[in-house]
């Protein structure tokens, strides 16, 4: 890749941030060169990101509509899956799986909630508000 | 040193990928001028693997360089100095023993999780455990009782070699990043030099190191590392569900590029880093050999680049999903890989 060759394309996953990429300078050699972004990398990234964002969008309305637990919502908010969420807070993932039923999860201990509420970074309060704190 | 001179010694310089920012920066810090590409290839830091065993998102690993912490252990040799690692099972313990290092002015890699950072974009905050930057002072907060007006906030003064310009941290959120758990789970793990990086002699480290790459590139005994890697997701790219399970296939695809071109590689999943290392490599041990397969490899960088470009179009429905065109072009990197490292292995023992 030339130095001219850099894309700079105004990715809007860097939110403006530029990173480092390697290209060949006119006499040849290789150095570290600002870039504002790639088409590429800007797809893939937005591909995770929207993911994430469409399971938490479907956990929300199963809350509303009686059939998941507020722990799912969050768990996909947290970008987290189940093994994901199991190994951050120390519960095994037959466990978590259990919990994340609406009526299983509303019978839970305090001691659970607050750990998951840790694992997540939340307050055991929030951890029942199916809502985004963006 | 005091503190003050030493937080204002330490000179934040952007790199493309954290662990050999930091070491890079940690060597330069002590003395010894170090560029990254140096750090990277120095430490034999470039590979392929493909580990479909381990599951990330339910993806498999697939990784384009050494596993995290082999640049810190291998700059030890070549460079003639020991790092100092240190884990912690208590977050406070951790928290403690960096302040009392940066106290005594000492600049201080850290091992931490991306999603807890609040100063990173939000679109990178996944739970990637093994990012690495540097910590290299503190403000006191408000009750140490020190005179340098404090209506300090108690924040980490950090240089994260992704960034373009030094970052800082509130002490909770760093915490929580450096004790996040999971798979590669930091335990706060910190690390810092306990004696200074001497100058080595080039003529003998770099060749060594080369061919230390070029053994992993080909002759590793398994089948999943090195060039035989490439071939093997090739293959699981032909078998994807294109037709079946489009979305599953292109999130398959996706990940594929993110971890070449997305996560702090410089571009080309390291390949041009690499060829950046070569080129100092060729200078300092008068081969010009290497600056010719460094001229090569960034040829390769490109068609890597390529390729992470016809999946993205294809990801975004502009090209037609075909798996198959994709697994082709996987194949004829993992042919020109074997010709590229077999020359440097040969250019390596002259």
């Amino acid at each position: 890749m030339n130095v001219e060759e850099v894309p700079q394309e105004g990715n809007i996953t860097l939110e403006g941030h530029r990173k480092g990429v390697y290209a060949r300078d006119a006499e040849g050699h290789l150095g570290l060169v600002a870039s504002r972004g790639w088409e590429a990398e800007e797809i893939v990234t937005r591909q995770a990101v929207e993911m994430f964002d469409a399971l938490t969008a479907t956990a929300r309305e199963r809350v509303y509509a009686g059939q998941g637990s507020p722990l799912e919502y969050h768990m996909y908010r947290a970008r987290m899956d189940i093994p994901l969420l199991a190994q951050a807070s120390g519960v095994w993932q037959w466990r978590v799986r259990r919990h994340l039923r609406p009526e299983v999860f509303r019978k839970l201990p305090l001691a659970l909630r607050a750990r998951y509420a840790k694992a997540l970074g939340l307050t055991p309060a929030q951890l029942d508000e199916p809502d985004g704190l963006d | 040193m005091g503190l003050i001179e030493m937080t204002t010694n330490f000179i934040h310089q952007q790199a493309s990928h954290c662990e050999s920012g930091v070491m890079s920066a940690i060597v330069r810090h002590y003395g010894l001028p170090c560029s990254e590409p140096m750090a990277f290839g120095l430490a034999s830091a470039l590979a392929f693997a493909y580990l479909p065993f381990i599951r990330i998102y339910s993806l498999p690993l697939v990784s384009y360089r050494m596993p995290p912490r082999a640049i810190i252990r291998g700059l030890q040799k070549p460079l003639g100095f020991k790092m100092r690692a240190e884990t912690f099972r208590r977050p406070e313990d951790g928290a403690r023993r960096l302040d009392e290092l940066l106290d005594a002015g000492k600049v201080v890699g850290l091992q931490v999780s991306v999603f807890w950072l609040p100063f990173m974009p939000k679109d990178f905050r996944f739970h990637f455990n093994a990012h690495n930057l540097l910590a290299y002072g503190r403000e006191c907060g408000r009750e140490c009782g020190c005179e340098c007006g404090c209506d300090a906030s108690g924040d980490y003064l950090l240089s994260d070699p992704v960034m373009e310009e030094p970052v800082r941290c509130a002490p909770a959120d760093l915490t929580k990043a450096r004790f996040a758990r999971g798979m590669l789970a930091p335990k706060g793990l910190l690390y810092y030099p306990a004696s200074a990086p001497r100058e080595p002699d080039w003529g003998q480290v770099l060749p060594a190191a080369i061919k230390k790459t070029v053994r992993v590139m080909l002759h590793t005994p398994l089948p999943l590392i090195g060039v035989k890697g490439i071939g093997w997701v090739a293959r699981a790219f032909q078998r994807l569900p294109v037709a079946t399970d489009p979305q599953a296939s292109k999130l398959y695809m996706g990940h594929l590029v993110r971890m070449q071109e997305e996560i702090g590689t410089g571009g080309g999943g390291f390949r041009f880093m690499y060829a950046a290392f070569l080129e100092e490599a060729a200078q300092l041990t008068h081969r010009p050999a290497f600056a010719e397969l460094a001229e090569e490899l960034t040829g390769i960088g490109d068609y890597w680049r390529e390729f992470a470009l016809a999946a993205a179009r294809m990801i975004r429905d502009r090209d037609p999903l075909d798996a198959g065109r994709l697994a082709e072009l996987l194949r004829a990197q993992a042919v020109r890989e074997k010709a590229f490292f077999t020359a440097l292995g040969k250019a390596a023992r002259s």
